[in-house]
């Protein structure tokens, strides 16, 4: 965390990208909500495919990490525009 | 209207969702053997491993499953009368129906060694099992895994977890046979070696002996004796038939069903494991046991049983799973020549068509910690089998799914496997959405 690359990494990633799935690999196991530090509710995103728009997320990338059947990734804030209601 | 479904799975709970978008008075009555409320089956893995707590498992909140208004009956169903249109219950209750709905699911195939009755003996499909799994874990030493699949290794893995010492009795001479290939089999193997289980290859048991009722031992068909507190067994599953075979429904190795999941009886429909579907390109009548399948099985037979225009189109099945801490996607048809001697018939996440032999052409990318293989067909890529790799998982699944035409990119591939191989992924991931 204290290396200014990721750092900064960090920050374009905030500025650029959300977490994005693909609902159909998705198993509701529910290890992404279960490892979110901010308490977001991922799995019910990943159920509809939904991209993560919460304010609150801090692109740590946990739920990415975790989740055993690579269904998050990272996408472009672009996608995210097109998915809102 | 009254909509009475069997079985409180992802096909019945999709199907619920399905029929209560179109229509708010309709009565839906749901009869299932589990007094649970609705939980992620795949789930069940990570809550044996620890990975998660046991609340983390269910899919649905209280406000959600409100909105439903279901009549939940926590019952058994027994006979299903079509000519008077009722369902029997274990419990004496008599429902009346106007649509039926049969999503009772696959159970697992018990085992047929002699011992197989003994306290200790165990098994992997719902909720309550890996509830008694995880009782027991805490005071076994040694467990004994049989069966194949992904199932078996969830057993396993999720044991050792647990600090029991394990042991994977495999029939063949490696995991998984008729959908992995020998390279990908073995990293499956080193991977579970590497987490502390130990393997025996060409092995069965030969029998189970208990003391006092319990599990005490397993002899092998090799000669060894292994004692142990628990044997754990994932030889397949098999659809739960026995209400359409009591019905005189058309079953196959599903219950038989058109492309509006309605079954050979009018206002009866099935869905989900249970469910056989016609593969479009072969014709031939095939059953999954895939968890996003069942949903989508699910939601369209619900959607039918409203009235409202619905039909089925089977795509290429997929499915993504953790084997040995892999991510293994694998889409449309990769199947080995090898049978696979640790199955008696389908695991759970397994796809019968994967086991269409194509004849096609197959390439291989030689990066073993994300290893692609992809399966050519004269035209369109038919299958593909992605290890850890989950950009390329996400292109090939377009490829396979859109049936995109490579016929352009053929003389490329033959000339060039690796740069080739590169090209596909690429294009995949040009192809837009999933
Ligand atoms: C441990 C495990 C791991 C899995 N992992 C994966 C995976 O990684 N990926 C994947 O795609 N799939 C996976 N699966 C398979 C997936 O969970 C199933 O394909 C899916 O749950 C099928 O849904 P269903 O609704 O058809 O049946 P089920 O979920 O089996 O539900 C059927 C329900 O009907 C009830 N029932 C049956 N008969 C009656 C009756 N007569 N009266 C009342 N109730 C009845 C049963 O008790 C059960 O609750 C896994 C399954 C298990 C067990
Ligand atoms: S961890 Fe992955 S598979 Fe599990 S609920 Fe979250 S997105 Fe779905
Ligand atoms: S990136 Fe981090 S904060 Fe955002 S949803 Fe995922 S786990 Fe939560």
């Amino acid at each position: 965390m204290s290396d200014p690359l990721d750092l900064l990494a960090r920050v374009r990633l905030l500025a650029e990208a959300v977490v994005t799935s693909d609902p159909e690999r998705c198993v509701q196991c529910g290890i992404c909500s279960y490892n979110c530090p901010i308490g977001i509710d991922v799995r019910s995103h990943a159920r509809v495919g939904a991209v993560i728009v919460d304010q609150r997320c801090i692109s740590c990338g946990e739920c990415i990490a975790r989740c055993p059947r690579d269904v998050l990734w990272f996408g472009p804030v672009e996608d995210a525009a097109e998915d809102l209601p | 209207m009254r909509h009475v479904i069997v079985g409180s799975g992802a096909a019945g709970l999709a199907a619920a969702e399905a029929i209560r978008a179109r229509d708010g008075v309709a009565e839906i009555v749901m009869v299932g053997r589990e007094p649970h409320a609705f939980y992620s089956r795949p789930g069940l893995a990570y809550l044996l491993a620890g990975t998660v707590p046991d609340k983390q498992v269910f899919i649905r909140g209280r406000d959600e499953i409100a909105a439903l208004r279901l009549d939940r009956r926590t019952d058994d169903a027994r006979q299903l009368d079509l000519a008077r249109r009722e369902l029997h219950l274990a419990g004496g209750a008599v429902v009346p129906w106007d649509r039926l709905l049969l999503a009772t699911g696959a159970a697992a195939i018990p085992p047929s060694f002699p011992g197989a009755e003994l306290d200790g003996v165990v098994k992997l499909d719902d909720l309550d099992d890996v509830r008694n799994l995880i009782a027991r874990a805490g005071g076994a030493k040694r467990a004994v895994v049989i069966g194949g699949g992904p199932t078996a290794i969830e057993l396993a893995e999720g044991l050792r977890a647990r600090g029991v010492e394990v042991h994977y009795l495999l029939r063949g001479a490696r995991f998984w046979a008729h959908v992995l290939d020998p390279v990908e089999s073995q990293q499956v193997e080193d991977a579970l070696v590497a987490h502390g289980i130990a393997l025996h290859h060409q092995t069965q048991v030969a029998r189970v002996v208990g003391h006092r009722g319990k599990v005490a031992w397993v002899e092998t068909t090799a000669g060894d004796t292994i004692k142990c507190d628990l044997v754990a067994v994932a030889i397949g599953v098999a659809p739960r038939l026995e209400l359409a075979r009591q019905a005189g429904l058309s079953i196959g190795r599903g219950v038989r069903v058109d492309h509006r999941f309605q079954t050979s009886a009018e206002h009866v429909y099935a869905a989900g494991d249970v469910a056989e579907v016609r593969d479009p390109d072969t014709g031939e009548g095939v059953v999954d046991s895939l968890w996003s399948t069942a949903l989508a099985h699910g939601a369209i037979a619900g959607t039918a049983m409203t009235g409202a225009p619905a039909g089925y189109r089977r795509p290429p099945s997929l499915n993504v799973t953790r084997l040995g801490a892999i991510t293994i996607t694998i889409i449309g048809a990769v199947g080995q020549p090898d049978a696979d001697d640790d199955l008696v018939t389908i695991a759970r996440g397994d796809s019968l068509s994967w086991r269409a032999r194509p004849t096609a052409w197959t390439l291989t990318g030689d990066d073993p910690a994300r290893r692609v293989r992809v399966v050519v067909g004269p035209r369109h890529l038919v299958g593909a089998l992605v290890m850890n790799d989950p950009a390329a998982a996400r292109a090939l699944t377009r490829l396979v799914r859109h049936r995109v035409d490579l016929s352009a990119l053929r003389a490329a591939l033959d000339a060039d496997p690796p740069g080739a191989l590169a090209r596909l992924i690429e294009l995949g991931a040009a192809a837009g959405a999933p």
